[in-house]
């Protein structure tokens, strides 16, 4: 083999080889039932202090990505608010995470859509990258163990957590 | 007369005058100036549109000034705001950065498969080095090899008539 052959050999195998390592690599975020959820601490919001799902271990814990300018997350927030009303004495709470947003579009949220549950920040996507999300809102139900039960990439309304979450719980509980 | 003795009975003496001085100093100092009523407005360091040009939007995966998903409206209100601040173009990609995370700006993250936008034209310039320096050998080579040696040199000369006639016909051009 010449020189001018093994060059171009090579090349077209370092070409081959990025675009193998660039599928690998998008697929790394992807997670499923069963298993442990991704966990960071972050700062809590309106703060102060820092929070993680971690700290609510032993709890059901229904995870909610939420956006400020997310117009479904308006819709669901007085659902969840709800929901968790309803669970807050049965070991079950709902932990809202906000994301690719920034803090005072969040802080008018929260104000505008009072919630009684816990709300961490997530600065940019990188929860949402974690969480393999695809846009918001999304929701995560983690089992008291810290694993995930259910996964549900679009809003959740009454009906959803009445058939799909609630007996989930119950069933463990 | 002058006007002062004409008008002495109508002027306060010189302690009422002071008096007055003080009077009249205390109240410019109470009735502020319309000028200073209004907090002044920092001068623009940047404009808006250059922000939008080199930032992106994260979840658009487009330059900001091209988005308009609700994300990104939010985020031009963001820059609008900091911009109206007074705050420079490296203040406000600082801010995005703190609120958006580094992938806001137009630049590839340093990690994972987008660290081929960086290794990737680093390769592609040494490779050509590499080919490049093999070509140039290689040109050399042929060349040298290519070049005819004294003895084939002498051999083409011109020999005899041919000789004597190139000589002539030079000689007709020497000045």
């Amino acid at each position: 083999m010449s020189a001018r052959s093994l060059l171009a050999f090579l090349a077209v195998l370092a070409v081959v080889a990025l675009l193998a390592f660039g599928l690998l690599n998008k697929g790394a975020t992807k997670i499923a039932i069963g298993d442990p959820v991704p966990d960071k601490v972050l700062p809590a919001l309106p703060g102060p202090g820092r929070g993680s799902i971690a700290k609510y271990r032993g709890k059901w814990i229904l995870v909610n990505l939420w956006a400020s300018w997310c117009v479904p997350c308006r819709q669901e927030a007085p659902v969840l608010q709800r929901f968790y009303e309803r669970n807050r004495a049965d070991d079950t709470t709902v932990l809202g995470i906000n994301v690719q947003d920034n803090e005072d579009d969040a802080r008018t949220f929260l104000r505008e859509h009072p919630s009684g549950y816990p709300q961490l920040r997530s600065v940019g996507d990188e929860r949402s990258a974690a969480f393999g999300s695809t846009g918001v809102p999304e929701n995560f139900l983690v089992e008291p163990n810290g694993d995930l039960a259910l996964i549900w990439r679009g809003p959740v309304d009454e009906q959803f957590l009445r058939e799909r979450v609630t007996p989930l719980i119950k069933s463990g509980s | 007369m002058s006007f002062r003795r004409a008008f002495s009975g109508l002027l306060p003496d010189k302690a009422h005058r002071n008096v007055l001085c003080a009077l009249v100093a205390a109240a410019a100092l109470t009735v502020p100036a319309p000028a200073a009523a209004t907090a002044p407005h920092p001068a623009p360091q940047t404009t808006v549109n250059a922000i939008e040009a080199e930032v992106m939007c994260p979840i658009c995966g487009t330059l900001l000034e091209l988005a308009e998903s609700p994300q990104a409206r939010r985020e031009k209100v963001f820059v609008a705001k900091l911009v109206a601040a007074g705050k420079g173009k490296a203040e406000v990609k600082d801010a995005l950065i703190a609120q958006y995370g580094p992938s806001v700006l137009a630049l590839p993250k340093a990690s994972g498969f987008d660290l081929s936008a960086y290794l990737v034209p680093i390769l592609a310039i040494a490779i050509a080095m590499v080919v490049l320096a093999f070509s140039v050998l290689g040109w050399r080579r042929s060349g040298r090899e290519s070049q005819p040696s004294a003895a084939e040199v002498a051999a083409d000369a011109p020999q005899g008539e041919d000789a004597e006639r190139l000589e002539a016909d030079l000689s007709r051009y020497d000045l």
